[in-house]
């Protein structure tokens, strides 16, 4: 008598679960960790949810992952920042468009005692320089991220060979923005950040703004259907309406709406044919 | 970090309790991990007891092959899962990519050879201890198993709870096959990824504190009940 209570319950707690995964209706989007670190899904996503009913299902990933996972048809929307390997993802066939949707700025971060001697500079170029020299410390992201792509074109920027100027100074982690923005303030260190997850940073510590204000430090953002001819599982429909969202009137003023201590921390420019 | 602010915040965190964002964490937190347990058990129970008691060419090589799945890195299950998964997958087609359903899958993977590997060593010992017994009473070794798993029902329950241990304690397979995504697929352990990679040490600290106290309660309730059933059995 125990032993059939004991297995129906067992049965019953193994096969629970799955009946009540009741499948609404939803999309999934890959994005980057900024958007999700910072808190800017948590501020937009439920204006368009209730507008539309359409949940968003976001999985937060380094750019590159995100397109890896828009290539294997595992998502329906992509939202990253590499503009470059926006176009070729559009290029090899995998969407057949990408629109701008908004942009904020990648910011320098080190040490309050400064020991490259860089803070307050503009020019970013000259501050990268300088760290690489004195061999300060840097953490790199190492995850093919939208910021680690940034961060290896600026080091060219400031005509440096990456590969031959690496040494133990030169620290990937290959992890996410918030997880460097931490290993950074440990051990004292530079690293790249995107602007928007800085501010929503809880652990800055030590920490602040080396370098701003360049304009080579400029960050896109894009946004992307999975193309469906590739992929007949992407929702076609509530995928290209999060998409049409995004860069509408409503979508892009939801996005400027979103603020931190007062700060505002993404800027829509769907408008912008060159963005 | 503010030192002080810590017990605030996991006092905070224990509280929150009453939030239902999180409640819908820690519920799918134990939804995920508990069935996976108990189909991992409904599968692992019989085929350890049967990897015990049978005989057969190559018997040695799959102990050896179950007992070194146990230390299966979770990652690296993960991985497996969402090749598996993914729409460009063979089971693309499921659909079970970044759902609960993924996770309790890898879950299954990552616990299924504990329960088979501590059974089949539980079952094999009592089964040179009564072999005499049972062959007496006309038992073959595969007759012999329901009654040997009766009667280990107790050692069993431990077993359930090392599987336990392994699933709610992990993160790098739900991660990788869930997505993390907020209010379908965050868990505990995805959560206080999260809070970390988001610099909120506290908060993070504090999740863990009531994943602990979980941990804690769920084991208590186990030995409570196999105590009182080992007394009522006799």
């Amino acid at each position: 008598m125990l032993r059939r209570t004991l297995i129906t319950a067992a049965v019953a707690i193994a096969l629970a679960p799955a009946a009540s995964f009741a499948q609404d209706r939803f999309i999934t989007v890959a994005s980057t960790t900024s958007t999700m670190d910072s808190g800017l899904f948590g501020h937009i996503l439920p204006i368009f949810e209730g507008k539309t009913g359409i949940k968003v299902r976001v999985v937060a990933q380094g750019t590159g992952q995100a397109l890896d996972t828009g290539r294997r048809g595992d998502a329906d929307v992509l939202f990253v920042h590499a503009r470059a390997q926006e176009l070729k993802f559009v290029e090899e066939g995998y969407s057949t468009k990408r629109l701008p949707v908004m942009y904020n700025d990648f910011v320098v971060v080190g040490p309050k005692a400064d020991p490259a001697g860089v803070g307050g500079t503009k020019d970013v170029a000259a501050a990268f320089k300088a760290i690489a020299e004195k061999k300060i410390p840097f953490v790199s992201r190492g995850d093919k991220s939208g910021t680690h792509l940034a961060e290896v074109a600026l080091w060219k920027v400031a005509g440096l060979d990456l590969a031959a100027v690496r040494g133990e100074w030169y620290r990937e982690v290959g992890q996410g923005m918030g997880a460097a923005l931490n290993t950074a303030g440990a051990m004292g260190a530079y690293t790249l950040s995107d602007r928007a997850t800085w501010i929503a940073f809880k652990n800055k510590g030590e920490l602040t703004i080396s370098v701003e204000g360049d304009k080579r430090l400029f960050n896109q953002y894009g946004v992307m259907l999975v193309n469906p001819a590739k992929f007949p599982s992407v929702k076609a429909a509530d995928g290209q309406a999060f998409v049409d969202w995004l860069v509408s009137k409503e979508g892009q003023d939801a996005i400027a709406g979103y603020k931190i201590q007062g700060q505002q921390l993404f800027f829509p420019n769907a408008g912008d044919p060159n963005a | 970090m503010n030192g002080a602010d810590v017990p605030t915040t996991i006092l905070r965190s224990l509280a929150g309790f009453a939030d239902p964002a999180f409640l819908g964490i820690v519920l799918l937190s134990l939804k995920v991990t508990l069935s996976a347990v108990g189909l991992a058990g409904l599968v692992g129970f019989p085929l350890g007891a049967a990897l015990a008691l049978g005989r057969f060419p190559g018997r040695g090589l799959v102990i050896v092959v179950v007992n070194a799945f146990m230390g299966l890195p979770p990652v690296v299950a993960g991985l497996a899962v969402f090749l598996l998964l993914s729409r460009s997958g063979p089971f693309g087609g499921l659909g079970l990519l970044f759902t609960p359903g993924a996770m309790m899958v890898a879950q299954f993977v990552l616990v299924l050879p504990i329960i088979v590997a501590l059974t089949r060593q539980t079952i094999e010992d009592l089964w040179i201890e009564y072999r005499d017994q049972l062959t007496s009473m006309g038992a073959d070794r595969l007759r012999a198993i329901p009654t040997l798993l009766w009667d280990a029902r107790f050692s069993l329950v431990t077993t359930l709870l090392a599987g336990l241990g392994r699933a709610s304690a992990e993160v790098g397979a739900i991660l990788i096959v869930g997505g993390n995504i907020a209010g379908f697929t965050r868990t505990m352990t995805t959560a206080i990824a999260l809070e970390t990679s988001k610099g909120d040490l506290p908060l993070a600290l504090g999740l863990g504190a009531v994943l602990m106290t979980l941990t804690f309660t769920i084991n208590g309730l186990a030995f409570s009940v196999s105590r009182l059933g080992a007394r009522y059995a006799g």
